[in-house]
């Protein structure tokens, strides 16, 4: 290239970046300083969830296993393929069972979006159990991590209730037959199930007990679908979603991943 | 330890920014030489580790949905139960406990007291080492503990119910074909009866005795080292805590071997309730 070519593709380009548009839109530039690698995780909405500075530790393979970050990918992977198979499924005795094998055989990547779904959400039940586990072994629940475990714990828990909720949804029987067996644990609580030790003693019947609070009737049947289906869609995630802003809230509040402060 | 010193060839850098992969934080307290600090920029080391592993978990999540379908059997059917039901996969750990325990115990106390004995975790264990990095020696106890009762109670049992449980909840060996009218010796017998107890009030007695004589461990073990130094550190209160939930959770495996050696069904039969 000429140098006066040259010169005209650089006076082109400095219209270009310092042009109302592209600054109002570009806060920094790209070359690799220290303070645009701060820039380029605080100035930017998704990556600043991240610290600008992580302990070194904390970018291992080995120390990490990546448990607590692929959980949160799977998650957003399920509200993803979730919010798609929502435009084609209605939760209803009548509908739920053909909705689906439509979305099987006849949606354009209905059943790779189905199964996205399903193996993401049991893919996040291995993961968290395996953050859950790394965590321990680091012994990152100590002080002053003691609270963000009791979150984890939480969130360990409503992934589990998410998944088993979404195993109702295809009204197959294999969906069925396990939030059967499953809520049936509910009949037996103690003091709140019929069946369980002081329940009936202090007046809990077959109709309302802790089960048909879960089922929405005597046995699983269509009103357990819709119950579900709310719990599964809405209830579950908002809730879940809360509490994982507060854990990675937390984590940049006690310092980082592990380690003493 | 190795004494090497890594400089950044970059201009403005500092050494943090150079070799991270490699790089173990070195001290050398008091002698004002350049180290490696123990923080480095999340752009691009670290946002580069995260992309990496959710890049080749994505493509794994997309290679396994396009090769194996989600299951799906026919319509549900209230009036056809399956032989046999089985709860969601990362459940079966709870169902194979209702082999043992009946459903109010492995059904809700239990995972319930599995919820809150992981929630009370750091509060119990108050062993400073140990946080930050892994090791066995510094705290072998939670470790084993814990071991324990993930890896042994939880994913052995899952194992088990996916595996090894065909009809009627009965032992099949993967290999092994699904009979449903296998014939199974219901020789099953309560603890008390086996001693030999017939009456109500004696068979009530000694049921009682054996499940209070298991967690009379709790307070001997107090009585025994009560003194000793780790004790006085953990406090009266925490060891409640840690002793209940550790004896509550041994109750399993004691339970296990019973069946498996002696048929025993229930140790202690009330009115009310069974264990």
């Amino acid at each position: 290239m000429s140098e006066k070519a040259d010169q005209q593709k650089q006076n082109i380009l400095k219209l270009i970046t310092e042009s109302q548009v592209w600054t109002s839109t570009f806060r920094h530039g790209y070359a690799d300083t220290p303070r645009n690698r701060a820039l380029q995780i605080s100035a930017n909405v998704w990556l600043h969830l991240h610290p600008t500075k992580v302990r070194r530790h904390g970018i291992r393979y080995r120390y990490t296993w990546c448990a607590g970050g692929l959980t949160f990918l799977l998650y957003l992977v399920t509200v993803v393929t979730g919010v798609v198979l929502m435009f084609y499924y209605r939760p209803t005795g009548e509908y739920a069972y053909h909705d689906i094998k439509y979305l099987d055989f006849d949606v354009p990547f209905g059943m790779f979006t189905r199964n996205m779904h399903r193996w993401a959400a049991h893919g996040m039940v291995i993961m968290v159990w395996l953050h859950m586990f790394r965590v321990f072994m680091t012994g990152s629940y100590k002080p002053p991590r003691e609270f963000n475990w009791v979150v984890g714990v939480l969130l360990l828990t409503l992934t589990l209730l998410l998944s088993f909720t979404g195993y109702l949804l295809p009204w197959d029987q294999l969906a069925i037959w396990a939030v059967t067996v499953g809520t049936n644990m509910a009949r037996a609580a103690p003091l709140v199930g019929t069946e369980g030790p002081f329940g009936p003693e202090i007046g809990v019947t077959p109709r309302y007990n802790m089960r048909t609070l879960l089922t929405a009737a005597v046995n699983v049947g269509p009103p357990t679908l819709m119950r579900f289906y709310v719990l599964h869609c809405i209830f579950i995630p908002v809730i879940a979603s809360m509490l994982m802003i507060l854990h990675f809230w937390r984590i940049r509040k006690d310092g980082g991943i592990s380690g003493p402060l | 330890m190795s004494s090497e010193v890594v400089h950044s060839d970059h201009p403005i850098d500092r050494p943090a920014d150079l070799k991270v992969g490699a790089g173990k934080l070195r001290i050398r307290a008091g002698t004002g030489e350049e180290v490696l600090p123990d923080k480095i920029h999340s752009w691009p080391y670290f946002v580069r580790v995260e992309f990496i592993a959710g890049l080749i978990m994505f493509l794994f999540l997309c290679v396994w949905s396009l090769a194996i379908d989600a299951p799906m059997e026919e319509p549900a059917n209230p009036s056809m139960t399956p032989n046999p039901s089985k709860a969601p996969w990362y459940f079966l750990g709870l169902q194979e406990m209702l082999v043992y325990f009946d459903p109010w115990l492995a059904g809700v106390v239990f995972p319930t007291l599995i919820i809150v004995g992981l929630m009370v975790i750091p509060y119990i264990d108050i062993n400073p080492r140990g946080n930050g990095y892994y090791t066995f020696k510094e705290r072998w106890f939670a470790i084993l503990t814990f071991f324990f009762g993930f890896h042994v109670l939880w994913v052995v049992q899952i194992f088990i119910g996916v595996f090894l449980r065909g009809p009627g909840w009965n032992f099949f060996m993967p290999w092994e074909f699904w009979d449903s009218h296998k014939i199974v010796a219901l020789n099953n017998i309560d603890w008390p009866y086996l001693l030999g107890a017939r009456g109500y009030w004696t068979s009530f007695m000694i049921g009682g005795a054996t499940v209070g004589g298991f967690f009379s461990v709790i307070p001997l073990f107090w009585k025994m080292f009560e003194n000793k130094p780790a004790m006085r550190q953990l406090g009266f209160v925490r060891y409640l805590v840690v002793s209940g939930l550790f004896m509550t959770m041994m109750l399993m495996p004691f339970k296990m071997v019973l069946r498996w050696t002696l048929n025993v069904k229930y140790l202690w039969i009330t009115p009310w309730f069974n264990i």
